[in-house]
Order: structure tokens, then sequence, then C-alpha cells
């Protein structure tokens, strides 16, 4: 059992990686020390705690190196403490598959909400918002085998599919209100939709979910320092 | 052990994704079928067993497919084990560092600018790839392999990229061994491995496929 000052999470409230780490964290119910990082002004802290890639999620534990990379956090994190909540299956096919999405959500699809913010012009967005949409369709044909009728990813219970895609659930709405469009809808994806609902009241995920007003300034400095390419 | 028709490997020769896998059923032991693949022209099977990216390589196991390198690699540790210590370690703090170099290739090694450009652009290139090849320099620091005694899944993301080394030392210019001597050490150990020699092409070969490719561009 992790004491409180055994283990620190460096990160930032807007990041949806350090979230899904922090779902984990609670889901395990490991206690942990939260370290709130300005990206815009990197402390000597996250530059030498990751020196490769000078990002967040940085976890600390003990006195150990520390460890990067959300994905690589969230299977350490069930590797430590196995017996409360497991994230991941046990069956070797099943996690290969819950990787290959989690792959998939990270490297191809989450993506496109930031490239739908740089990308200047109706028609340039047009085009982002229709690969997305063909995306939400992936992910609820997705969504549909892992649950096997049941309510998450995970089954029963929230699981490695519902950590990796449900913490970009706030920044879904935000891009969704900021284009006039929807990421997941009734008709298209009703499953998602539902999914969304459940995810976003559940114990460990409600009180890490950042409001509005994180977001919004999180974007205006987005905005700020890698602005929208030129038309 | 499986029978080989309930293993079978989609691949394309030149790959070092494939490799990856190559080299981990060796080191397990698995026999196998293999099937090469087109990139540019793929089979039906391809398509069915991999539509979310229609890439290689794909392994289908009892008719299953699983998809992405290190993912497929991870897969077959967990699936076939031995008695050799497994590719990645036990230790969940030296399996999460293990995953994270693994990842650290997959996200900055590419080294294709260096025969794509030319002039200033071919230079910067070829800083970009050193400097890469000495921050996993310092990783080795005094360990045989990246993350310790044993030879495993980050040493498996990396090795197959040496054999491209001839090709971009050629084309570049460059001397690798000269700048980075730990590097290309730890590529010799390597190469010592059976599964390592016997699944990666000859690098005249990838040397060859190489230029073909940058007719094609146009250089």
């Amino acid at each position: 059992m992790a004491k409180k000052s055994e283990i620190k999470l460096i990160g930032t409230v807007a990041s949806p990686f350090v979230n899904r780490v922090q779902f984990v964290l609670n889901l395990k119910s490991i206690e942990y020390e939260y370290i709130e990082e300005n990206l815009a002004c990197k402390s000597e802290l996250l530059l030498t705690s990751n020196p490769v890639h000078k990002k967040v999620p940085v976890l600390i534990h003990a006195n150990k190196p520390p460890i990067c990379e959300s994905l690589i956090i969230i299977e350490y994190l069930d590797e430590i403490k196995p017996d409360v909540h497991r994230i991941l299956p046990s069956d070797p096919l099943e996690r290969a598959d819950n990787r290959f999405w989690a792959n998939y959500i990270d490297n191809k699809f989450f993506p496109l909400y930031e490239e739908m913010r740089v990308t200047p012009g109706k028609e340039g967005k047009d085009a982002i918002k229709k690969r997305i949409i063909e995306g939400s369709v992936l992910l609820e044909e997705a969504f549909i085998k892992f649950s096997r009728g049941k309510t998450y990813f995970g089954g029963d219970d929230v699981g490695y599919l519902d950590v990796v895609l449900g913490c970009f659930i706030a920044w879904t709405k935000f891009t969704e209100k900021n284009n006039e469009f929807k990421v997941f809808d009734e008709v298209r994806t009703p499953r998602l939709v539902e999914w969304v609902k459940r995810i976003w009241s559940h114990e460990a995920v409600k009180d890490v979910i950042p409001g509005n007003e994180v977001l919004v300034n999180f974007y205006m400095m987005l905005q700020k320092y890698r602005p929208p390419r030129a038309v | 052990m499986a029978s080989s028709n309930d293993v079978v490997l989609l691949n394309f020769w030149a790959s070092p994704f494939g490799e990856r896998v190559e080299i981990a059923l060796a080191e397990k032991g698995v026999h196998y079928d293999y099937k090469e693949e087109d990139w540019a022209d793929k089979s039906s099977l391809l398509l069915q067993m991999n539509p979310v990216h229609k890439k290689l390589p794909v392994l289908i196991h009892h008719g299953k497919p699983i998809c992405e390198s290190n993912i497929i690699v991870q897969y077959i540790d967990e699936t076939w084990q031995t008695e050799d210590p497994p590719l990645l370690p036990s230790d969940p703090y030296l399996k999460a560092q293990a995953r994270f170099w693994a990842d650290f290739v997959d996200n900055k090694v590419n080294f294709s600018a260096i025969w794509r450009t030319k002039g200033e652009e071919q230079e910067r290139a070829k800083k970009e790839f050193i400097d890469l090849l000495k921050v996993l320099e310092e990783q080795l620091g005094e360990k045989p392999y990246l993350i310790g005694e044993s030879f495993g899944y980050a040493d498996i993301a990396l090795i197959p990229f040496s054999c491209w080394f001839y090709a971009v030392e050629i084309i570049g210019k460059m001397n690798i061994e000269k700048e980075c001597p730990k590097f290309i050490e730890w590529v010799k150990r390597c190469m010592e491995r059976e599964s390592v020699s016997k699944s990666l092409p000859d690098p005249h070969k990838i040397y060859e496929y190489v230029l073909e490719l940058m007719k094609k561009l146009g250089n």
C-alpha cells in the first residue's frame, strides 16, 4: 500500500494524459501527492524528471527514477497493485486488443482535435471533422465488441479503454462546442453517448475532470504558443 | 509447441517493425508460417486482418490478428513462456523502463530524411540522428543491453534499424561507429544472437532498396 508521500504525480490539470493516470490512482485507491506544472514555464523538477520528452505526466515512486508516458504509468500502477481494481485483463489476446485501441486513440484519434485547432479555413476544418466522425464510428464498434452488452469497455466496471478514452471527454465537449458539431451523437454512436454519461459521473472520475474555465485557459495558451497555421 | 499454421506472420521483408516480431518469435522458438506482403499492393488477407490501419506486420494466432509490432512482441512474450528470462523484465519498474525506451524508438527514430533531403536539411537530419544515438548510448551506460543484463523488449524494438546504417553511412557520408562506438558495440553484441542475425536482412540489400526508394522519389 503506497503512503501519501511515496507516490508523486507531476501533471497539469488540463492534460487528459494526466487525468487518465489520476483516474487509475483513484480506482486503485492509491494515495499520491499531486504537483501542478506550468507548461509555459517548465520547472526544474519536470525537466530533470523527464529530460527526454519534458512532458507530463511523470510518476515518481519512492526513490526510484521517474516513470513517463501515461500508458506506461497505467500499466505500472496495475502491476504494483494488481489486486485492487484490475485495469487490464489477464488474457494476452485481450491485452493486445486493448493496447491496440489505446494506440489508435492516442496516435490517430485524439491528435485530430489539435489538428482541428491549427487548421485554418472552413474546408480544412470540415475535412478534419469528417475524419473525427469516421473515427467515432470505429470507436463505437470497438465499444460494442469490448463491452459485450455491458456498461463499460471493461464490462461491469471501468477498465483500460474506459480510462484511455474517458480522459478525453472534457476536450471532446469543448471541441464540439467550438466547432459546432458532435463527435459522439445519438444516431451514429448511441452506445458511446450513454457511456459518456456513465463515465462522467463515475466516482473515480468526476472530481478529476477539468472544468470549462481550465480548458479555455489552456486553449488560449495553445493559441498563443502554437498558433494556428496561416491560410 | 504451436504447429506452424497456428501462427502466421504477414510481413514485408525490409520492415524493421516486422523484424521485431521475427526476433521475438525466434527467441521463443515458435514455429510459424511467413507470408510476404507487398505494401504497395495489399492482399485481401491483410486488409481483413488489419482493417483499421492496413499496415504490416500482422501476427495471426489461431485465426485472430494482432497488430502493431511492439504490441505483438508483448503478446508473444505473454503467450509463450520459456525457461529463458522473459523479453519484458518481471519487475514492474524495469518493465516500465523497457516500455519507455521501446516507445522512444517508435517516436524518435526516423532517419529517412537523410536520404530524402540534401544540403542543409540533410546535415540537420544527420545531426539529429547522431544526437539520438548518443541519448541511447547514455541509456546503455555500462550495461550490455538497454535495460540490464538480458537482451529484451527495448533491444528488440531498436536493433532492426541497425541494418539500415550501411545505407545511411554511404548516402549521408557518415561514420556511425566513429561517432557512437558504444552504440555499435551494442549492435554487434545483439547480432551475435541467432534470433537477431537470422531475422535481419543483409544491409547491402537494404541499401539497394533505399536506392530504389530514392529513384521513385526522384532523388
